[in-house]
């Protein structure tokens, strides 16, 4: 059992925690499960709104130390609206 | 809802040949945890292969280190509902996610691993983080 993964089909990002960045002032921080047609799906999201005034760093640094807190259980973002991916660990560093 | 228990028995059995104590029950959970003295590794398990196929390996590496927890116990998430659910309440600052581990001494926790530092990374460089982790928080002062 040690060392399966239930999911070798999948996308390269499929089960980890990405930054994804939009266009917008919208940063999501979740679960990536996949990518089509339609844009980004993913898990568990958080979201950073930069128009809230607060540190987007200061949000990172947080969801690292104490985890996501999500606001939505399942989310698609629409590929049109993705910037850039990146693993939250990375974002981080 | 919950998954088959012949499928998961073989991720319990990883965890228990290593000599964490699984805890399946809110009073289990009390027990370990309402009034924890010393040093403590609880590991929330789970049936995610992406995280957890990696997670189960590092631990059994880091407890082959010089310091260690003096006890670790494990709740399985998406299995044992309201044993994870009632173990998760002692580190509520921290949004839950599995797997993952806490580090906890004397009823405090001191260090905390999430799902997302253990995601595609190889059991040794986990382990590594675990051992050094130990050493910070469990190691005897000088």
């Amino acid at each position: 059992m040690s060392g399966r993964v239930f999911h070798q089909d999948r996308h390269e990002l499929h089960g980890i925690t990405v930054v994804l960045e939009t266009h917008s002032s919208k940063v999501y921080v979740g679960r990536f499960d996949s990518q089509d047609e339609r844009g980004v799906h993913m898990h568990d999201v958080g979201v950073y709104d930069a128009a809230a005034g607060t540190s987007k760093a200061d949000f990172l640094r947080r969801c690292d130390k104490f985890g996501i807190m999500p606001q939505h259980k399942d989310l698609l973002v629409p590929t049109a609206e993705v910037s850039a991916i990146e693993r939250l660990v990375d974002a981080v560093r | 809802m919950p998954y088959n228990p012949a499928l998961v028995a073989p991720m319990r059995g990883e965890m228990t040949n290593m000599g964490a104590r699984e805890l399946t029950s809110v009073a289990e959970v009390d027990a370990a945890l309402g009034d924890q003295k010393g040093t403590m590794l609880v590991f929330i398990n789970s049936v995610c292969g992406c995280a957890a196929g990696n997670a189960r390996p590092a631990l059994r590496l880091a407890l082959q280190h010089g310091v260690k927890p003096q006890q670790v116990v494990t709740v399985f998430a998406g299995q044992d509902l309201d044993a994870t659910a009632r173990a998760r309440q002692y580190f509520a600052e921290y949004q839950p996610s599995s797997p993952s581990v806490a580090l906890l001494r004397d009823g405090e926790v001191v260090h905390f691993v999430h799902r997302h530092q253990i995601e595609g990374r190889p059991p040794q460089a986990i382990a590594a983080d675990l051992t050094a982790a130990f050493d910070r928080h469990f190691g005897v002062a000088v």
